[in-house]
């Protein structure tokens, strides 16, 4: 079984998701929106998309990223 | 005096429901191995959700981090982000994942019997547990400070630090040998659903009375201004880095979350724990850290040797309701050891006893000598958190570091049938040598071409010394495996989980 496509596309968006949670690019900066840090707003709102890329994960990859035949 | 009095009834009061429900779930419990250790392998997505959570829901995250925030400011919260949110949900899926297809064929019920199964040696097997043990007792004595410190914040040192770590030991030793897996797995839940609503509720209680989020913060930018500023500090980008991926690495090995990898129900089970996972990392976190970085800024003064949750609540809140959030942490932290102290149990019966000591051992023997094991090892953790070596970050973070080292080699034979034993012996040992010398062997500082270079620190250059020890295990295991053959024993097909 050899790579698809697709799992080269997972791998990347992992790999996004990973390196990007923490808001590197903020880096020094202390702007205070709504009471908080923007950095920590990034962070939560980083931390909704990965629960949604995960699920999305979970109906299209699961199983395939394992050789898992069934359903 | 009346407070307390409330205060110990509270903690009293919450310990004992807790033992309660572990009691009721001893009495569908049965003294198989499979039932006692991994509830019948029939945990379902709550449970196995809040069971996994709980068991990080230790002194670690719970007074360790927010005493980090109060001292250096809230990036503590993207270390736990990108660790526990991030990382660890893919190691979830990339091992755990993995390894509950590879145990259910098998039935496995330990790490160590996965691998002495699939290199074919008792040998390895009994290496695997003996190190998980090692790096278990740090841990175990990092929940029994924390529950003592806990208490002497609380109640401003009218209980000692010795009582509140014998409490915790006593109702620790209690609750294991009494409940099971299931029984943690039970607790652990109404535990996580409880911690997470009192800290809300802590939050809303502070915070209403500081003037709001803006109130709170806003006394942090006039205080310490830098705690605002993304990094700084103690927070170097290497120290984020290394202790994200350490301690992501190391959670994934630590007996009581690798055991957990087995005990799913179903596939659906994980999956849905898997996507919840970074949401629920978040809405922990961030109220619990953020809660020590505004102490920081509300002038809030931590006596020396406790911790700044339970003096900022007792401040800002009525003390039955600090009372509760303290009991609901330090109950916390006894289901992560536990569930720890219940891993490491089977650990030690399954793969080290039996093979070692008494191959023939009847099963109710062995469930006699498991519960005598976690007695005497909780005891034993418990003298060795008298002499308190370290801060809960330091204790926490060598523990982390220990278990990280296993995680690489056991990621490769998972993956790569091309694993032969001598190379898990080499990438595992060689790891933890190096890790373990820097753990103990004191740092000297040597010159090299005119730089002072400190040997045997704890960091190079800002890189924690745990994550050198990951590349060298994983560089080990695959030059000794591609230079060595694999033995007849050794049985690649074991771990193929394609062809079902």
């Amino acid at each position: 079984m050899g790579y698809r496509m697709t799992d080269v596309l997972w791998i990347a968006v992992f790999a996004i998701l990973v390196a990007f949670a923490v808001p590197w690019f903020l880096w020094g900066d202390a702007t205070v929106i709504a009471g908080l840090p923007v950095w920590l707003w990034w962070h939560i709102g980083w931390m909704a998309v990965a629960s949604v890329v995960f699920w999305a994960f979970t109906n299209r990859a699961w199983d395939r990223g394992m050789g898992v035949k069934h359903g | 005096m009346a407070e307390l009095a409330v205060q110990v009834g509270v903690i009293l009061g919450y310990l004992l429901v807790a033992l309660i429900v572990g009691v009721v779930a001893y009495r569908v419990t049965t003294n198989a191995a499979e039932d006692y250790y991994l509830a019948g392998r029939s945990i379902g997505t709550v449970v196995l959700l809040f069971t996994t959570f709980a068991t990080l829901l230790s002194a670690f995250t719970f007074f360790g981090g927010p005493n980090v925030a109060y001292a250096a400011g809230p990036e503590w919260i993207l270390v736990m982000g990108v660790m526990d949110g991030v990382l660890f949900a893919i190691l979830w899926y990339v091992l755990g994942y993995k390894q509950w297809l590879v145990g259910r064929k098998h039935g496995y019920v330990t790490l160590g019997e996965m691998l002495g199964d699939r290199f074919g040696s008792t040998l390895l097997r009994g290496t695997v547990a003996g190190i998980s043990l090692l790096w278990l007792f740090p841990y175990v004595m990092l929940q029994q400070m924390g529950a003592g410190e806990a208490l002497v914040g609380l109640t401003n040192g009218a209980i000692p630090y010795w009582a509140g770590a014998a409490l915790i030991t006593l109702f620790m030793i209690l609750y294991v040998t009494v409940a099971g897996m299931r029984g943690v797995a039970w607790t652990d839940t109404i535990q996580g659903l409880f911690m997470l609503s009192v800290i809300w509720i802590a939050v809303v209680w502070v915070l209403s009375s500081v003037g709001g989020l803006s109130g709170a913060t806003g006394a942090v930018a006039a205080s310490n201004p830098e705690f605002l500023s993304l990094g700084g500090g103690l927070y170097t980008p290497a120290y984020i880095i290394s202790t994200a991926v350490v301690i992501a690495f190391g959670v994934t090995m630590f007996p009581q979350i690798n055991q957990r990898f087995f005990v799913a129900k179903s596939d659906r089970v994980l999956k849905r724990s898997f996507a919840l996972w970074p949401v629920l990392v978040i809405l922990l976190f961030v109220p619990a850290f953020l809660l020590g970085t505004w102490a920081a800024g509300l002038g809030i003064s931590v006596p020396e040797g406790a911790n700044v949750l339970p003096v900022l609540l007792n401040e800002y809140t009525p003390a039955w309701f600090a009372a509760l959030v303290i009991a609901g942490a330090i109950a916390a932290m006894m289901s992560s050891s536990d569930s720890m102290l219940l891993s490491g149990s089977s650990y030690f019966t399954r793969d080290l006893y039996r093979p070692f000591i008494e191959p023939s051992v009847s099963e109710s023997r062995e469930a006699t000598i498991a519960r005598v094991g976690v007695a005497v090892f909780a005891i034993g953790a418990f003298f060795a958190s008298l002499t308190r070596p370290g801060t809960l970050i330091e204790i926490g973070n060598t523990a982390f570091g220990g278990y990280a080292q296993l995680a690489l080699p056991v990621m490769l034979a998972l993956y790569w049938d091309g694993v032969t034993r001598s190379g898990m012996f080499a990438g595992i040992l060689g790891s933890q040598a190096l890790y373990l010398a820097h753990v103990f062997v004191p740092s000297v500082p040597i010159e090299i071409a005119g730089t002072t270079v400190t040997l045997f620190a704890r960091a190079y250059a800002g890189w924690d010394v745990a994550l050198a020890g990951m590349v060298v295990g994983l560089v080990l295991t695959v030059a000794v495996s591609a230079a060595t053959t694999a033995t007849a024993a050794e049985r690649p097909d074991r771990f193929v989980t394609g062809a079902d």
